[in-house]
């Protein structure tokens, strides 16, 4: 198996999905990297989840073709699809975490489900460690998922997500309703994890911060397609007006101007 | 494929790990290594393919076990078993169950305590109810007539067809199985009076309470409850709104002035669908029917029917309206009270239906 990094592990090619009358991609490209945290924007509405569960195969697909891992994931038969689905984790927005399970049963089940002759001591443990890898507290292992903050929540679904020890990661706005320093504490979480294990990300988020913080690549949705992929740097060197908005705005400013400063307290530190 | 996570011994004391030592490819590697019994000092990982973290976990465990040194491992390698035993804490799977007898008595126990607060909440909500409906005879201005009227809609109109279906079939049943049961004693005219008294006295009513707290009881519950989840209640409560006086008193109040009504067209409809069968299967004409129906069915029992209805509609408004506003915190509590909304409200119909019977036979309306 070729694991070098960068060649494609998601292909999007002439991806078409509507609701009803509502289109809403037409024609859309995408390629994810191996290895890269790719974030995705766009505006309320623009189908970044969409975007996603078409890619998981949760949603229809009216034309286009779909490569994961090299492998077409449209029109796949059961047990091709679970093999396709076992190399990734998906972090659902609220953590859909299953609410009549503990958080280190949550973290079993794709375990139980996919490799049923593990024995429970073992599978204990691992969903020990990944409890305690994502970052939360030993003790929020035999918790149900009401009992935890939306931040804790996060956190154990993004255990579970990695329970299988995944190539890639689907993320639908980690950072969505978490406080500052949280969020900041997350973005960390993830970039750590990426490199400790080697991950791809396809990322969504609103979160400004986060795209500076921790993304590779960003792609911009906007009039049903991906109008561009980059770094922020190539990106701003577009004159497509929702990208100058969207990273020229106060709000834009404001995390370009965190970003800058950081960089020169640490160029300043250094020398 | 990448081949199967597999190990070896060494003569100095060292294993020797080959393969792919992933979660998909570990096989029965850790049942053998747990069963290993010899010495190991170091874990020689400079044969495996790939590694990932229940591989280096299970590396981990090992070395901690064995007190061995791991040797061998690349430098992601090494950086994701250096991760992995940083993650190394106990943590529960479960939460600590106690003992099953101390579990029982406990259960046992809250729901002694749960009941009696039901109880008590209950009652606080039937005096707020009571309160909120004071007030708006007080300030009728406050009265919400248009919501008011919409509950009518909603709890009575719309309930015609399946009350009046399910009265028609309980009416046949009751005139088939009387007529079959009293044809051995030569007496299926009694038939008629059965069918005319049962019904108006005691099944119309009751059944239509069923049928009420089924449909607009859990509705009520429902709909409070995910509203209180939204924060509407809260909402309404800041601009100034009584959530009692915009929300319970309509609901309380369709329910309330619908019951006597819909009991006693289900009545009429179940004496009704008597009728036909008697005339079918015992060719009693229906002019004859309900000649004898007005000879044999005494006014007080229509009186008995009409005066429990409106108390099965309060019973079963004030506990679908007092459980919807109980819903705290998740979505899961909305399911949870609905159904403790129809389970209370049929519950204490009976309950009541049982103390009307007691109560009127002791009045002398038998």
């Amino acid at each position: 198996m070729v694991r070098a990094k960068g060649d494609p592990i998601i292909s999007v090619q002439g991806l078409k999905t509507s609701f009803g009358d509502q289109v809403v991609h037409d024609g859309l490209e995408l390629e994810v990297r191996r290895g890269e945290i790719l974030g995705v924007v766009g505006g309320s509405g623009t189908g970044k989840s969409v975007l996603m569960r078409a890619i998981i195969g949760l949603q229809p697909v009216d034309a286009g073709d779909i490569t994961v891992f090299g492998e077409p994931t449209l029109g796949r038969d059961g047990t091709e699809a679970t093999e396709i689905r076992k190399r990734w984790g998906v972090l659902f927005q609220g953590g859909a975490l299953f609410s009549t399970l503990t958080v280190a049963e949550n973290v079993q089940v794709p375990l139980r489900e996919f490799y049923p002759k593990l024995d429970q001591a073992l599978l204990d443990e691992i969903a020990a460690y990944k409890v305690v890898m994502t970052g939360l507290p030993a003790e929020a292992g035999p918790k149900f998922p009401a009992e935890l903050s939306g931040g804790m929540k996060k956190r154990a679904g993004l255990a579970r997500a990695l329970a299988l020890d995944p190539e890639l990661l689907f993320l639908d706005e980690p950072t969505a309703g978490l406080d500052p320093i949280s969020a900041a504490a997350f973005d960390e979480l993830i970039q750590s994890l990426q490199k400790t294990l080697g991950l791809t990300v396809f990322l969504i988020t609103h979160d400004l911060d986060t795209l500076y913080a921790i993304c590779d690549r960003v792609a911009v949705l906007a009039d049903k397609k991906v109008i561009g992929v980059g770094t922020i740097p190539e990106l701003l060197a577009m004159a497509h007006p929702w990208i100058q908005e969207y990273f020229n705005g106060p709000r834009g400013r404001a995390a370009t101007a965190t970003l800058e400063h950081e960089r020169e307290k640490e160029k300043s530190g250094a020398s | 494929m990448s081949a199967m996570a597999d190990f070896s011994e060494d003569k100095n004391g060292a294993l020797r790990f080959s393969g792919s030592l992933t979660l998909a490819r570990l096989g029965d590697l850790p049942e053998r290594l747990r069963e290993f019994q010899g010495q190991a000092s170091t874990l020689d990982l400079s044969g495996i393919e790939h590694i990932d973290t229940v591989g280096a976990w299970v590396v981990h465990r090992f070395a901690g076990q064995h007190d061995a040194r791991v040797v061998g491992l690349d430098e992601d390698g090494a950086h994701l078993l250096d991760q992995v035993s940083k993650a190394d804490e106990p943590v529960a799977v479960r939460p600590d169950y106690s003992s099953s007898f101390t579990r029982v008595l406990g259960e046992i126990g809250d729901a002694v305590t749960e009941s009696g607060r039901t109880l008590y909440g209950l009652l606080g909500f039937l005096g707020a109810t009571v309160i909120a409906f004071a007030t708006i005879i007080r300030h009728p201005s406050r009265f919400r007539f248009n919501a008011t009227v919409h509950r009518f809609e909603v709890v009575g109109v719309s309930a015609l067809g399946i009350i009046g279906l399910m009265s028609f079939l309980i009416g046949i049943v009751i005139a088939q199985q009387g007529a079959v049961q009293l044809r051995q004693f030569g007496a299926e005219a009694f038939t008629i009076n059965l069918v005319g008294r049962i019904t108006l006295r005691e099944l119309g009513v009751l059944m239509t309470a069923i049928m009420v707290a089924g449909r607009s009881g859990s509705a009520f519950a429902a709909q409070l409850g995910t509203m209180k989840l939204t924060e509407e209640i809260d909402a309404m409560r800041t601009i100034g709104v009584s959530p009692m006086e915009a929300l319970v008193v309509p609901r309380t109040l369709a329910a309330v002035i619908l019951m006597p009504l819909l009991g006693f067209y289900s009545s009429v409809v179940a004496i009704i669908g008597g009728g036909l069968l008697c005339w079918a299967s015992l060719h009693i004409p229906p002019v004859t029917f309900i000649e004898r129906i007005r000879e044999v069915v005494p006014i007080t029992d229509l009186y008995v029917g009409l005066i429990k209805a409106p108390v099965f509609g309060a019973i079963i408004g004030i506990a679908g309206c007092f459980q919807g506003m109980q819903v705290k915190a998740d979505a899961e509590q909305v399911g949870l009270r609905t159904t403790a909304a129809v389970v209370q409200g049929i519950f204490l119909v009976i309950v009541l239906d049982a103390f009307f019977a007691v109560f009127f036979t002791w009045v002398g309306w038998i």
